[in-house]
């Protein structure tokens, strides 16, 4: 336990001074002033950088959140005996839905939502939902049977032992799925700009649309940096979840 | 207390079960027995109701198992595994409090009862309490499984193959501080297990069990003298006369006057105090087992040194509470003829000879003592 101590303050750290750094917007131009010389704008026009992050986390928090939501409960599901017949499909649809591109997704989602936030969400729900899933059944599979049966042995109602029992031991796992699916949308959610849903990708839309390396690289860094961190920070969590093991000092 | 009748169990066409008549009176201990796929963890499993008979009824302190409510009627029966089953994201009293904890009960009372069981299991509670699984050798984990079982203090205790997974000095052990525990607290247990030892050592009563239907249903001497048919004295064995010893434990026949002396500097010293055997043991201050005085190697005229051995008590002695087959076969294993006791603490508390256990085999021939059930009559068998 003793060991992951500095790293959660580090993580910390680093998130305040990056946070901070996003509104230095005099050095930011500056660097990408030093970096592309030949360019005549270097920093995107619609909104500050430190507002394009928080529309950038909004989208994620949101479509994340989503997933979670639906995901957790989902593998869950099927692995009772209610879900059971439906593990096979659930767990190829949402193998689809990880192998279906998002932007294609946007694509056939426009028709129906339109311009905006809609579509990105529902591209970005779909798009992370399979680590979600599969982790949730991994966890919950790895259980062994015979805890399960001392649960149930003992008086332990199914519930009991799924929140009591399954959940707890499972939890590192549905949180390293949890930790993939987020890391994965915050690349992902820069798509989201082709259809004018904001956040990071606009700039790095933008730039590619009038071939400005600074804006590319406005918005690319931070949303590599900012993925980074929330690995790092659910790092953290889901290292919380551990189960003690035989080299932890307790006496 | 527990009433089976005509229990049967189907799986297709195969019947697991078949027609099961079986009574349990309270306070015994009832071992079902057979080889593996004669249907005795499935009537275990049946008691409890993580398995639905097929047919017939199963009473337990007159209430009919199947009109309760599965949940409750589990929390009234513990339940302890081979596998044991602790869970590994909990700590050793929070596993032991885990049906405490479906009862609602208070955290003090908890805590007070983890601790309660963890010494009377023979854990020191305040290092093991805050351990947590993976921290625990097998031994361990089954000494707490038991300590679970016996937490919310149900009156019936349900165990499959509880002590299957250790190994068999510790098994040994296991077995008898779990013949110490039943003696205090008399609960009424369902046992299985594959060991014959085992079951004659532990049970008030042996359920031998082939394809689903019990063939024999006695006490352990009945059994080991008239065994019903072929089948019953093969699996029994051919050892009767040394499984009787198993029945027997030390604290039983020992002498708690042996020959023993202080620890002093000198032989004559340590002599002076016991004039009568070959073989003198040596305590320390605190009556620990420490040693021992070979007079016969003294007058051969062997230094002090020599005829002095250290005592490892693991090695040369047993416990109160062992079996008084494992004396033997501990004494023949080290060429002695008699054996120290010694409890848990390292105290001398006396010895067995193997004058004593051949008395001990003539008694049980004769019937006329069967220590741990003294109140089963099989006299009437001899």
């Amino acid at each position: 336990m003793k060991r992951s101590q500095t790293t959660p303050v580090l993580t910390v750290a680093a998130t305040f001074v990056f946070a901070w750094l996003l509104t230095r917007t005099a050095w930011i131009e500056a660097s990408l002033k030093w970096m592309f010389p030949d360019e005549i704008s270097w920093l995107h026009t619609r909104a500050d950088l430190a507002s394009l992050t928080l529309e950038h986390l909004a989208i994620v928090a949101i479509s994340s959140g989503l997933t979670v939501l639906v995901g957790v409960p989902l593998g869950i599901w099927v692995t009772r005996r209610s879900g059971r017949d439906f593990r096979q499909l659930v767990a190829a649809s949402v193998d689809l839905g990880q192998t279906f591109p998002p932007v294609a997704v946007l694509a056939l989602a426009m028709p129906v939502l339109g311009f905006g936030f809609k579509p990105t969400i529902v591209a970005l729900f779909l798009y992370g939902l399979f680590p979600v899933v599969s982790g949730t059944i991994a966890g919950l599979d790895a259980v062994p049977a015979t805890t399960l049966e001392a649960a149930k042995g003992m008086g332990m109602s199914p519930l009991q032992v799924l929140f009591r029992v399954e959940l707890p031991l499972a939890a590192r796992v549905i949180m390293a799925g949890i930790r993939t699916s987020v890391v994965i949308n915050i690349g992902t959610a820069t798509i989201g700009a082709t259809i004018g849903t904001g956040g990071l990708g606009v700039p790095i839309i933008g730039g590619l649309a009038t071939r400005n390396m600074a804006y590319v690289v406005e918005g690319a860094l931070p949303a590599a940096v900012l993925a980074v961190l929330i690995d790092g920070l659910l790092g953290q969590v889901e290292r919380g979840f551990a189960i003690p093991v035989s080299d932890v000092d307790t006496v | 207390m527990i009433h089976l009748q005509g229990v049967t169990k189907r799986y297709g066409d195969t019947l697991a079960v078949d027609e099961l008549t079986l009574d349990v009176a309270e306070g015994e201990v009832c071992v079902l027995i057979g080889p593996s796929g004669c249907g005795k963890t499935t009537t275990l499993r049946m008691i409890n109701r993580l398995i639905t008979p097929t047919s017939g009824r199963i009473m337990i302190n007159d209430r009919d198992a199947s009109e309760l409510k599965a949940e409750e009627l589990r929390r009234s029966l513990g339940y302890a595994i081979q596998s044991v089953g602790l869970f590994p994201h909990l700590d050793v009293a929070a596993n032991i409090s885990v049906v405490p904890r479906l009862l609602g009960w208070d955290k003090p009372r908890m805590r007070d009862r983890a601790r309660e069981l963890l010494e009377l299991v023979g854990l020191d509670p305040e290092q093991y309490m805050t351990k947590y699984p993976s921290q625990l050798s097998g031994g361990e984990a089954q000494r707490i499984g038991v300590a679970r079982a016996l937490a919310a203090d149900p009156p019936v205790l349900l165990m499959d193959e509880p002590f299957g997974a250790v190994d068999p000095l510790n098994r040994e052990r296991l077995q008898g501080e779990f013949a110490r525990i039943q003696r205090e607290l008399h609960k009424t247990v369902v046992f299985v297990t594959h060991d014959i030892d085992e079951a004659i050592r532990l049970a008030d009563r042996i359920a031998i069990m082939r394809d689903g239907r019990l063939v024999q249903y006695d006490t352990p001497e009945a059994i080991l003298d008239s065994p019903v048919d072929h089948f019953v004295r093969d699996f029994v064995g051919s050892d009767r006369a040394l499984k009787r010893l198993v029945r027997v434990p030390v604290s039983d026949v020992m002498d708690t006057d042996p020959p023993v002396a202080r620890r002093a500097a000198t032989a004559e010293e340590m002599l002076a105090e016991v004039k009568r055997t070959r073989f003198v043991y040596l305590v320390d201050e605190d009556g620990r087992l420490t040693g021992w005085l070979d007079r016969a190697q003294l007058k051969g005229g062997c230094s002090v040194e020599d005829a002095l051995s250290d005592a490892d008590p693991h090695q040369v002695a047993v416990a109160p509470d062992a079996s008084l087959k494992e004396a033997l076969s501990r004494m023949l294993g080290l060429g002695f003829r008699s054996i120290a006791v010694v409890e848990s603490g390292g105290r001398l508390v006396g010895q067995v000879t193997l004058g004593s256990v051949e008395g001990a085999m003539t008694d049980s021939d004769d019937h006329q003592g069967a220590p741990v059930a003294p109140e089963l009559d099989s006299g009437d068998l001899a």
